[in-house]
């Protein structure tokens, strides 16, 4: 099952540039490792080295944390919207 | 809201100067002393800072404190709109200070001229009801954040990256903290920063003005605050998401059973260990070239290669005659054109990108590899006052 990642502005430039990318996966680890396959840059921004979702990077499944659903075991439905939610701490940069 | 002594009546000059918000079932005179008798803490006069404050004297926000400690640069006025033209050289908080006056006199500006420490943050924030986060890195965030928890006061919460921003509520009484959010910073480098990735200068505006929104809906304890949701906003695609935030039991601060119950240091805790990065970087002196040593190898044509980290866009608006360009992000894929270059002198536009380069360059095997103290900045300000800084 194909299900839309949306990628924030910061990490873009590790996605080929594009706010979108699709990939294959029935739960949100299997979805994540298909897309870092795709976009290997992406990986070391959202796992650890020893293979753990970094704590700066949340992920959501349509507005819900993936923490508090069943974590990278959560199931995804046909048009589920993944989203990966970064912190950023921009505000009157110099 | 907890208030100190709460105004009995308005003005006539004010009755006639809030006559909007008297009118309105949601304000009216009793929202109106609300909001005259309320103290709001802004941490920055920066890109947020400047509509967040704005707004909030407008409204008749009784008490303004400002803390802020720059001041006001030429490129700061493409989003900084608290200040003008003539304020460039004038420190942020008197420059910030006459703007508010001259909107809204009936309004106290108190000017905090420190940076927020672990030290000074709990006595500072006891003067206020609520604060308002406008600042522009990791470590202040979780300071603001902490302190807020701590001393049970609320933090209207905003940040900005390019085209999009954020914006929450934290560390209400029985909502989420930032730290629920994220309990831990990136460690530095892997997440560009905003000096790296620009912004656009109408969004500070957007999300400082729903900071000062969210502020004043606090305050008057109307409608449905930001509070366990996450705005997030793209200007480019104009839209807005909205996400659920949670109350995380196990947070380190504000769950069950806190593990942070006091301030910590937030530099060390970002992974930040010294106050000046640059020099943390590369481990001793001679690993760093002054801009008068680079003049005088260039003017004496040594063999050396001038290796350029910074941006296509930045090498567009200035750059040091016969430098080489290889963005940082590029170099390790770009190693190879490195190849027959020992002595190097490497540069960016302040010498925190070029340090990182330098590193990298020595991992790889390039002992010789210096980095250019200042960067390009320095290189403008005593060798080539011609060229155009930004």
């Amino acid at each position: 099952m194909t299900h839309k990642i949306l990628i924030p502005t910061p990490l873009r430039v590790y996605a080929g540039k594009r706010d979108i990318v699709e990939a294959e996966g029935s739960t949100v680890g299997e979805l994540l490792a298909n897309m870092t396959a795709q976009h290997t840059d992406l990986r070391k921004h959202l796992y650890t080295e020893d293979g753990k979702l970094r704590s700066f990077v949340n992920i959501y499944v349509n507005d819900d944390d993936i923490r508090y659903l069943k974590k990278e075991h959560t199931q995804l439905k046909p048009g589920d919207t993944v989203s990966i939610i970064p912190s950023v701490a921009g505000g009157g940069p110099e | 809201m907890k208030t100190a002594t709460t105004p009995l009546a308005l003005t006539n000059e004010e009755v006639a100067r809030y006559s909007r918000h008297l009118i309105m079932p949601e304000v009216g005179m009793e929202g109106q002393l609300k909001l005259k008798a309320a103290r709001v803490l802004c941490i920055g006069a920066g890109g947020l800072g400047s509509p967040v404050a704005l707004y909030l004297a407008a409204a008749g926000i009784g008490t303004i404190g400002i803390v802020d400690f720059d001041d006001v640069d030429y490129s700061n006025l493409q989003r900084q709109i608290i200040h003008g033209t003539p304020d460039v050289g004038r420190p942020k908080l008197q420059s910030a200070k006459s703007r508010l006056n001259a909107l809204n006199p009936e309004v106290e500006i108190v000017t905090h001229d420190m940076a927020l420490s672990s030290q000074n943050a709990l006595d500072l924030f006891a003067g206020y009801d609520l604060v308002v986060d406008g600042t522009d890195n990791f470590p202040t965030r979780y300071l603001i954040n902490d302190a807020c928890v701590i001393q049970g006061k609320p933090n209207i919460y905003g940040s900005i990256f390019r085209f999009e921003g954020q914006a929450s509520v934290f560390a209400t009484k029985d909502g989420p903290c930032y730290r629920c959010l994220y309990p831990e910073p990136p460690p530095p480098g892997l997440v560009p920063s905003c000096a790296e990735g620009g912004v656009l200068g109408i969004l500070p505006g957007v999300i400082g003005t729903l900071q000062a929104t969210e502020a004043i809906k606090v305050i008057l304890g109307v409608g449905e605050p930001l509070i366990g949701r996450f705005l997030i906003f793209d200007a480019l695609q104009m839209r807005f998401r909205e996400l659920k935030l949670r109350k995380d039991a196990d947070c380190p601060v504000c769950g069950t059973h806190p593990t942070v119950t006091e301030l910590i240091n937030y530099e060390q805790f970002c992974g930040i260990t010294t106050v000046a990065p640059v020099d943390t970087l590369v481990p001793g002196a001679e690993d760093e070239a002054t801009v008068e040593e680079l003049k005088a190898r260039l003017d004496r044509q040594d063999e050396f290669l001038l290796l350029d980290v910074r941006e296509p866009r930045e090498f567009e608006i200035c750059r040091i005659p016969g430098s080489v360009l290889i963005p940082l992000g590029d170099l390790p894929s770009r190693l190879s054109e490195l190849e027959g270059h020992d002595a190097m002198i490497v540069h960016c536009k302040s010498g925190i990108r070029s340090g990182k380069a330098v590193s990298l360059l020595r991992e790889a095997g390039y002992n010789e590899a210096r980095n250019l103290k200042g960067g390009i900045l320095a290189w403008i300000d005593r060798i080539d006052p011609t060229l155009p800084k930004y």
